[in-house]
Formats: C-alpha cells, structure tokens, sequence
C-alpha cells in the first residue's frame, strides 16, 4: 500500500477541488445531480423522462417560453442520406443562418455548423484555394462555385472511435449525436474530423430568448453550456418527426436533399442511382452518408 | 505487523515533509520564486475557469495547440529519464542507484505535469471522473486517449513505487528487496517506451491530420525524447555532484553525451527521410510542411518558432559531435541547454500547430498561445519545479547527507 | 405514409391516362368540329385534370390583377402574328429571354383561351400544371422534378411533399436563376473573442 502515499496528492486535490467547487456552488441538488448524471446511453427510461422534465422546467424559467424536449428514438428502417447539388448551391448562406435559427447554435460567440466555401472553377475542389469568407454584393460570383461543408455523418465516423468517454456514437438511422452533459471538451473529435464538423463552445453559448427554438430533442438542438462539442445532427428534432432538415427547406435552389437510403424509392437513392455523386475526402474511407453530385 | 509497518511508513513520510521546510536562503528563495510564478499563473488560469477556453487563443481551427504540445513534450521527459536506466546498468556507471532514483523522480514530476496539462486543456475538467474505468464510460480500447491514460498511470504509479521504497529502504538504513526493485525498474522501461508510443500514436491515430499522419512519427518521437530528456539529467548530475556527495564521473557524462549524439543523429535522420518524401512527392501532404517551414502567404508567424527550433538542434548537434567540444563542460552544456529547448519548440508548437494549419478545410487561422495559456503554462511548470525540488531535497537528504531515522530519533540538525 | 403518396396518386393517374385515350378518339371521330367546340371540350379537359392534379404544388406566382386574363383579352380579337410587343406586357418583352429568337407569347399562351397555357400538340394547359409545358423541352429536368431532385420540395421525407412549380424559381421568360444577396460571412475566428 506504499504506493497510495501523499505525493500522489495531485489526482486527490483534483477531486478535492471538484467537491468543494460543487460545495461552494450552494449546496445546489440540481448541480449535484447533473454532476453525477449518466451517459445518456445507459439511462433508464424513467431516469431520461425525469431528466428530460427537469430541463423542460429549467428552461422556461430561463427562457420564459414552453419547451418541449424530445427524446424519439430512432424510426425503423431508416438510415438518412443527404446530397447536395454542386451545380446549383450559389453559395447564399440561407442554409448556414436557417440552421443557426433552427439548432439554437451560439450567436456570441458565434458556431456555425455550415460552412460554404467557395472555389474557383478553374481550379475545381481545391480547398487550399478555397475561402469562407467572400463577401460580395450578389452572389453566385462569376468563376466560382460553392461547397457547403457540415457534419458528414460518416459511416464510418473516427470522431466516435476516439472519443475517450463514448459521448459521441452513431444511433441506428446513422445520425452523429453528442450528449453534452457528459462531454469533457477534450476535442479529440475535432482533431480526428476531416470536414471540420465539429464545433466547441470556447465560451458561453448565448441565444436570444426570443429567437430561442423551443421544439427540441436531447440528442439535438437543446442549449448546450460551454466547454462541450456540438455538430450538425441532421435536425434530428425535425427528421425523427418525418420533416426534413431546415437547411433542405430554406435552400432558395433546393440545391439540398435528404432521405431515406434504406428506401429505393427516396430521392436519394435516386440520386446515387442516377447522378454524378462524389463524397469528400474519399480516401479516409470514412463513408460519408452526404454526398455531392452534379445535377446538370 | 503491518500496523507497525504503516506506522514506520508515516515516520518516513513526516521525516521526508520535515526536510522540506529546512533549506538554505537560496533554497528558499527558489520555493517564494515558484510559489509567485504559481499564483501569477494561477490567476491567469483561473480567468479560463471562468470564461472558457475563450481566454486561450485556441479556435475550432486549431482545436488542440500549447496545452497539448507541452503535454506531448513531458512524455518525452517523463520516457526519457527512466531510460537512462539502460546504458547506466549496461556500462556499470557506478551511482546506478542515484541514477534510478533521481531518473524516476523527474519521471514522477514529469508525468504529473502532463496531466496537469491534460487538466488544463479541456473544457470540462470537473468531468474527468466520466474516464476512470468502471465509474465513467471509457471507449478501451477504441481511443487512444484511453490507452495513454493507462499507460501514463501505471508508469506514474511504478516509479513513485520504486523511487518512494528506495528511499525508504535507505531511510531506514536497510538493504532493498532486489527482486522487487528490478523487475519493476526493467518494467518501467518498456513502460516509459510505451506512454511515448501511445502519445505518438494519439496523433498518428487521426488519418484527418495529413501532417501527424506518418510511420514515422512515433519513431521520431522517442528519438527526440532521448534528446531533450538526459539534457535535463546531465545538467542535474553536474549540480548534484558540485553540492553533493553525489559521485559520477566524466566519463560517465561523456557517455550520456555520445549516447544524445546517437538519438539526435537518429532524430535528424528520421526527419530528412520524412522531408525527402514529403517534398520530393510533393503531394497535398506538402502544405502543412511548407507552412511550419516558409508560411503560406503573409501567414509568416511560426517560422519564427521552427527554424529557432532547427537551429539550435544543429548547434546542439555539432557540440554534441566533436569529441573536444563534448568533453568541454561549458559547450556540452549550452548544448544541452540547446537540444532541449529546440525539442520543447518542435513539440510545444512546431508539432501541434501545422497539423491545424491550414485547417482540414483549407481555411488558415493563425495561432499563437494566448497570455492566458503562457500563464496557465507557467503555472503548471513551477508545480512541477515545486515538485521536482521537494522530492530531489528528499531525495538528496536521505541518500547524500545520511539523513535517516536516527536523525529523526536524535533530533539531529536538520541538513540544510 | 409513403405507401398513401403512391395509393392516391395511383386512381388519378390511370382515370387521366384513360380520360385521354378517349378524348383523343372522339377527336379523331370530330375532326371537323369547329373552333368553339374545340375550346369547350378543352376545357371540359382542363376542369378533368384540374381535380387529377399529380403533384401537390403552391398556387403560380401570377403578378397582381394578371389573372384571369381573359378579363382584358376578351375585349381584344386574337391577333396570332408574330410581333414585338410594344404597348402592353411591355414589361415582358423588356426580359423576354427564354429562346426569344425562335419563339414568341402564342408557342406557349392559347391564342384563343388566354387563360390557359398550350402545349405543342394543341392540347390546353391549366397554369398549376405548367411544368408540362416546361417539359416538353426540359425532359430530363422535368424527370427530376417529378422525383424530387430538381428544384425544391417541402413537407415530409416519409410522407406528404410539397412542389413548387418550375416557375416559382425562374421566370418563365427570363428563367436564368436571379443573383442573390449572400447572408454575411462568418466572423473570423481571430475575432471570436
């Protein structure tokens, strides 16, 4: 037992610190509570509706609006696929804004989970090349063309392998989720996503209370706090009710499409039937389920 | 039997606190000197308790940056020390013994300080709790982090293991258990192998970042670790036999001096192959090169950093390689000084940096540490120095100056 | 869902198909029915497909007070010679782009019933299911269209979708796609402070 002696104080005083920083926090049972909450993954069905209620209660006294939190599982027989019209995106940025608006993203500081990039035609799918923040007075801009980069919700995706805690996974109909309560912001996952999906509340997330969006799902669009990753979930609040991603629903070319690949008949099988399809960085081997095609 | 144990096993520890508080006026000079380094990092880090990681420089771009790199550079230190273990018991030096000792004790504080960094670098750390096995929901084996969490732990508890019942053997003036002792010292060098490797291969892991991924990062990775780790011991050797009776001899040094020549041949080697393959191909892989080594564009700001980094690994290098230059205490000692500050830039910044820059969209944010990681940093080295000395001025008492139970019993002078 | 899509378009379609084999062989039977006859039993036609519709769409984006046109026509006597127009829909001619070397306002508007839209083969066309008209010479895009993978749909991915017509986006006399303003860029990462 000699081993277990004094200087070993350092992991100790950590959680020492843990302890009193909660002592200190007011002897707040909620925080206690959240402190010791589980993985999502392993929660009762009772446990998940008692902690979906209390965030419903704590968010209308933060808010001052009714929510409503979902936690729906998967639909059977879906595995969602998403494809994206390279000829006709103008790159407008509705679709980086309407998601904001629709995944409570922070404003301040700001996280979007879309990101367009444009790119000179001459030069093709360049991103060295490439820029985020072009500007100009109309858009699309002669000579160039628009790549909109968000989670690619890969089959195969390694943020999920190298996650040292497992909250992050892949659900059954394919949708990348985090579970922000038991995150420990060591961004792992962003050092392993190839598409720069993933994003991390450097500080304080902020959204209006009058923007908020109060239809939410826990794997989805709930406030996150800060120092948690976040990304794209396909809507998954929207998607698991049959709708379709409010990115699909504002692009002004309806440049983006979503569906079932399970079902031959979808639109997206359509499209991987029928069109140019390509995923980005193929040769990871990561198998995206977004896929960019030529629909000229 | 075992509660006499336990209470001889306090005695040591309350001995071994005792010599702490009894030093010379440089002595304590040093101690006030850390502590103010500890609160005016501290405070700083408290800033990013508060607001975030915001107060770090660190963006979705680069998402892992100066924390990281410093965690990655005191592997290197942490593997290095013990390994000197090796060529100590091949060539028979004689202070084997001291050599273990001081070695796994830099390896301990060493080890330390990278959780620490660990500590300092995510977003939740109250949230640590969700990656011990059993309590939280570790992915063992799928993340490497998993396995370097392992592998640092059990290398941290076997030389605070082996280092803690030497000196407690010789506190109270009896001989160790060898066959204890060595098969755990044989045991921590492939250990201090392996949490060099599982770092390595933390980053070798992500086939995202085009620039970590090669074969050969990991070998580089331990060829630079027996650069930077024995600068710090040859240093420390020459100070302890100076006010100490600690004995080594020339040759000694001069040995662990040729054997850096080797590592940092090996080192240069292994990075003209990878630059060779990288520049001759030229494929996408090039951009990160071209960025940590000429920037891209106007982005000209880690250039600094990189060549300050080569630079003083060629000098290093050359001291180290001339036999009289090597056997000149002066310049074999600005050559370690040299080697280890050239591989604590390479891992610090010129490792972490270019694999975020360009991002993996192609998007360039130029990073460099914030106040607040310079002060957190600042924080965590002078606990780790606090350490270091605590544990050295133990350590040096109980096996130079016989301080031992009897001083205990005999309520002795304290050794300054 | 999907399975009540495909079942409600399934009765319609095939009473359409058959609706129009028999029309086409009255015709043949009438061929010299005169010209009012034609326009009725036209329209008898469009009121048929109207209920037929096989593709839930929002409404044609008409300008204000255009429709029906026939408010203003009926004062007019069809003129069918191709021309400029200079005095009214003015505003037309000024964009007019879509092909305008080789065609003009009647290869697509009924001379005679200005309410509707004609395709090549004479056959009339109620504006709601224009995208037949744009068809007939964007075969492929109106292949597409139909499942969903040109242009824009909303509603459910499992179940009830809306379409918007061909027109909704371009304008069927200058129907390149207009420029847009972009939202602003994001803010740099070197000012998320």
């Amino acid at each position: 037992m000699k081993n277990k002696n004094s200087r070993r104080s350092f992991l100790k005083n950590i959680s020492l610190a843990t302890f009193s920083a909660l002592a200190l926090s007011g002897c707040d049972m909620e925080a206690f509570d959240q402190f010791f909450q589980q993985n999502f993954k392993t929660l009762s069905k009772k446990e998940k509706d008692r902690i979906i209620k209390n965030l419903e209660i704590k968010y209308k006294e933060k808010y001052g609006k009714e929510f409503h939190v979902s936690d729906k599982p998967p639909i059977e027989g879906t595995l969602f696929g998403y494809a994206l019209d390279l000829s006709r995106c103008i790159g407008c940025r509705r679709c980086v804004y309407a998601c904001v608006k629709e995944n409570n993203q922070s404003r301040e500081p700001q996280i979007h989970w879309i990101e367009v990039l444009q790119m000179e035609k001459e030069k093709g799918i360049d991103f060295a090349h490439s820029t985020a923040q072009y500007n100009p007075e109309k858009v699309p801009e002669k000579g160039h063309f628009y790549l909109p980069v968000q989670c690619q919700q890969c089959r195969n995706p390694q943020c999920v392998t190298v996650c040292p805690v497992k909250a992050t996974w892949q659900e059954p109909d394919g949708i990348v989720v985090v579970d922000y309560n038991w995150c420990i912001g060591c961004r792992y996952c962003m050092a392993a996503c190839p598409y720069g999906a993933r994003h991390f509340n450097w500080g304080e997330p902020n959204v209006p209370a009058e923007e908020i969006n109060t239809e939410m799902h826990y794997l989805g669009n709930r406030p996150r706090k800060k120092g948690v990753v976040e990304k794209c979930t396909f809507c998954i609040q929207r998607t698991r009710e049959g709708k379709y991603p409010s990115c699909v629903e504002i692009c002004p070319v309806g440049a983006r499409k979503f569906g079932n690949l399970l079902d031959p008949d979808s639109e997206i099988r359509y499209i991987l039937e029928n069109k140019r399809v390509l995923v980005l960085k193929q040769e990871l081997n990561f198998q995206p389920k977004f896929y960019y095609f030529f629909g000229i | 039997m075992n509660f006499i144990r336990f209470i001889r096993f306090i005695r040591f520890i309350t001995g071994s606190i005792k010599i702490v508080f009894h030093g010379s006026k440089t002595y304590y000079a040093w101690l006030i000197l850390l502590l103010i380094l500890i609160l005016w990092g501290g405070f700083g880090y408290l800033g990013q308790i508060t607001d975030g990681l915001i107060r770090t420089h660190m963006r979705d771009s680069v998402s892992w940056a100066f924390y990281i790199g410093n965690f990655t550079f005191l592997v290197g230190v942490a593997a290095a020390a013990v390994m000197l273990v090796i060529p100590a018991y091949i060539y028979d030096w004689k202070p084997i013994k001291e050599i273990v000792i001081f070695g796994e004790l830099l390896a301990v504080c060493a080890v330390i300080m990278c959780i620490s960094f660990i500590v300092v670098d995510i977003g939740n750390p109250l949230r640590f709790w969700h990656m011990l096995p059993l309590i939280g929901t570790m992915n063992f084996p799928s993340s490497l982090l998993s396995w370097d969490f392992f592998a640092l732990n059990i290398y941290l508890l076997i030389n605070l293991f082996v280092v803690t019942y030497l000196l407690y053997c010789i506190f109270y003036k009896k001989e160790y258990n060898r066959s204890i002792v060595l098969p755990l010292v044989l045991l921590s060098i492939p250990m201090a192998v392996a949490i060099h490797t599982t770092t390595a291969f933390l980053y070798n892991a992500l086939p995202a970042r085009i620039f970590w991924n090669s074969a050969l990062l990991a070998p580089r990775f331990l060829a630079s670790a027996f650069c930077s780790g024995p600068a710090i011991l040859l240093i420390l050797f020459q100070i302890l036999r100076k006010t100490t009776k600690f004995e080594i001899k020339d040759e000694a040094i001069w040995r662990i001096a040729e054997l850096m020549v080797y590592a940092m041949f090996i080192y240069l080697f292994f990075t003209i192959a990878e630059l060779f393959k990288e520049f001759y191909s030229g494929t996408e892989h090039i951009l990160y090169w071209e960025y940590l080594l000429f920037g891209i564009g106007d982005n000209k700001e880690i250039i600094l950093y990189s060549w300050s980094s080569i630079i003083m690994g060629c000098i290093a290098f050359i001291l180290f390689l001339i036999p009289k230059t090597r056997k000149n205490f002066l310049t074999l000692n600005i050559g370690a000084v040299l080697i280890y500050a050239s591989v604590y830039v390479e891992k610090g910044i010129a490792l972490i940096i270019p694999a975020f820059t360009p991002d993996v969209l192609g998007q360039i944010y130029i990073y460099t540490p914030s106040w607040t990681e310079i002060r957190t940093a600042v924080m965590v080295f002078s606990i780790g120095f606090l350490l270091f000395t605590f544990l050295s001025k133990i350590a040096i008492a109980i096996v130079f100056e016989d301080y031992n139970i009897d001083s205990l019993n005999q309520k002795k002078r304290l050794p300054k | 869902m999907k399975d009540n899509f495909y079942e409600n378009i399934k009765m319609p379609v095939i009473l359409m198909a058959l609706y129009i084999v028999l029309t086409s062989g009255c015709k043949n039977k009438e061929s010299g029915n005169n010209e009012i006859d034609k326009v009725l039993n036209e329209k008898e036609e469009n009121k048929k497909t109207e209920i037929a519709v096989e593709y839930a769409v929002e409404a044609p984006p008409f300008s204000d007070g255009t429709y029906p046109c026939t408010d203003c026509h009926a004062n007019f006597a069809p003129n069918p010679v191709r021309r400029k127009l200079v005095d009214w829909h003015d505003d037309i001619s000024a964009i007019f782009n879509h092909d305008s070397e080789n065609r003009w306002c009647l290869d697509c508007h009924d001379l005679n019933n200005r309410d509707y839209l004609k395709l090549a083969s004479g056959k009339l066309l109620d504006f709601k299911e224009s995208y037949k008209l744009c068809g007939q010479c964007h075969g492929e895009k109106l292949r597409d269209w139909k499942v969903g993978v040109h242009g824009k749909r909303t509603g459910e991915w499992n179940g009830e979708k809306e379409y918007l017509l061909c027109v909704h986006c371009h304008n069927p006399h200058s129907p390149k796609f207009k420029e847009l303003t972009p939202e602003p860029p994001p803010i740099r990462q070197e000012d998320i402070k």
